[in-house]
């Protein structure tokens, strides 16, 4: 039994498409925070295909609106996003033997949702797979990937959510300017945030996070140019970290540090 | 001009984190506590963004019932713990706000 590039691509876009369906609302609300900010409609597009990262857009609007200094917006959204770290080192591994621009490609359909389905399908290792040639240039053990269409999956995901995403924004736009402030549109954002926040309280460590982020926050808040939101940040890691540092559990072998040297 | 600069530069920043491992620094493994760290950022940031908007919209604290946003985020958290879901305490906590006087 084999697999083909396009039977991929297809199954990629399939897995995508539940939370393709539960992220259409947030790119509508997207669109509405980013006129209601005072975006013009054509920037608040194109950060949809610029940035294409929902909770950094959402903060991005929000700083813009408020005439935050380049420097800091920049740093905020480097702040926000830097968790995507952990997503390119996941498939890594798996993309090794691929061109420069297959991985270009793929890094900029790397986000949260896409990375969740297509990691799942990197590490489901398929009968058909045996078959194949191994790549030599995998050394770890755990991440011995033979040769797979794998990344067309990925690709399919990727490109699901970047249509949906984009589509979601025009209509937010559409809607953007039709919608009275009296509403109170603006509230959605916190609570798409609890929607997202939430389902990650799995532990103690988490919700010692989630706290000590809060009350830094709250704590910080007279810092100019929304800084508590860095701080407050760091202070949660910190937390989280140190709690889960005293009930720690072996990382996987992959994960274990390994300073290796660039040549 | 300063709002596309402001764009342009948020993407550069999202797209170079993306491509990090997977296409310009290939052979760095993340060490274990920049691992464990990482984990962390989610949960970090998203509360650093909501909590404020629950506890002091308008600027300033009021932790009193008659902070309508604080109680709609209350019921969306709880809404949130239930359904394990991202869409229901959007749709939940907006009614709530909405019928709140």
């Amino acid at each position: 039994m084999t697999t083909t590039p396009r039977a991929e691509f297809w199954a990629g876009v399939r897995a995508e498409l539940p939370i393709l369906v539960g992220g259409i609302p947030f790119g509508i609300i997207y669109g509405v925070l980013a006129l209601a900010a005072g975006l013009p409609p054509l920037l608040a597009q194109a950060m949809s295909a610029i940035v294409f990262a929902g909770s950094a857009q959402f903060i991005g609007v929000q700083l813009m609106a408020t005439g935050t200094p380049l420097a800091i917006l920049w740093l905020t959204t480097f702040v926000v996003n830097i968790r995507h770290m952990l997503y390119s080192a996941s498939v890594a591994p798996y993309t090794r033997h691929l061109s420069r621009p297959w991985r270009w490609l793929l890094a900029y359909l790397l986000t949260d949702e896409a990375f969740v389905v297509g990691i799942l399908h990197y590490e489901k290792r398929e009968e058909w797979d045996a078959d194949l040639p191994d790549i030599p240039d995998l050394q770890h053990g755990a991440n011995r990937q033979p040769v797979s269409p794998k990344h067309y999956y990925l690709l399919g995901a990727g490109l699901a959510l970047w249509l949906g995403w984009q589509l979601s924004t025009a209509v937010g736009i559409f809607l953007g300017t039709q919608i009275p402030d009296s509403w109170g549109l603006d509230f959605t954002l916190a609570l798409t945030f609890i929607g997202m926040a939430v389902p990650l309280l799995k532990n103690r460590p988490t919700v010692a996070a989630a706290i000590t982020a809060g009350i830094v926050a709250v704590a910080a808040h007279q810092l100019p140019y929304q800084l508590s939101l860095i701080a407050a940040t760091l202070a949660g890691i910190a937390v989280g970290v140190w709690l889960d540092n005293r009930t720690a559990t072996p990382l996987p072998t992959p994960y274990v540090a390994q300073e290796e040297s660039n040549p | 001009m300063t709002l596309w600069l402001a764009v342009i530069g948020m993407g550069i920043i999202t797209y170079v984190i993306r491509l990090s491992l997977l296409g310009i620094w290939e052979r760095v493994e993340l060490t274990a506590v920049t691992h464990r760290a990482l984990k962390f950022v989610p949960i970090a940031v998203l509360s650093a963004i909501l909590v404020p908007e629950l506890v002091m919209p308008g600027g300033t604290i009021n932790l009193s019932l008659g902070n309508g946003r604080l109680i709609a985020g209350l019921i969306a958290i709880a809404v949130a713990w239930k359904s394990q879901d991202a869409f229901w305490p959007v749709v939940v906590g907006m009614i709530v706000l909405w019928l709140l006087p």
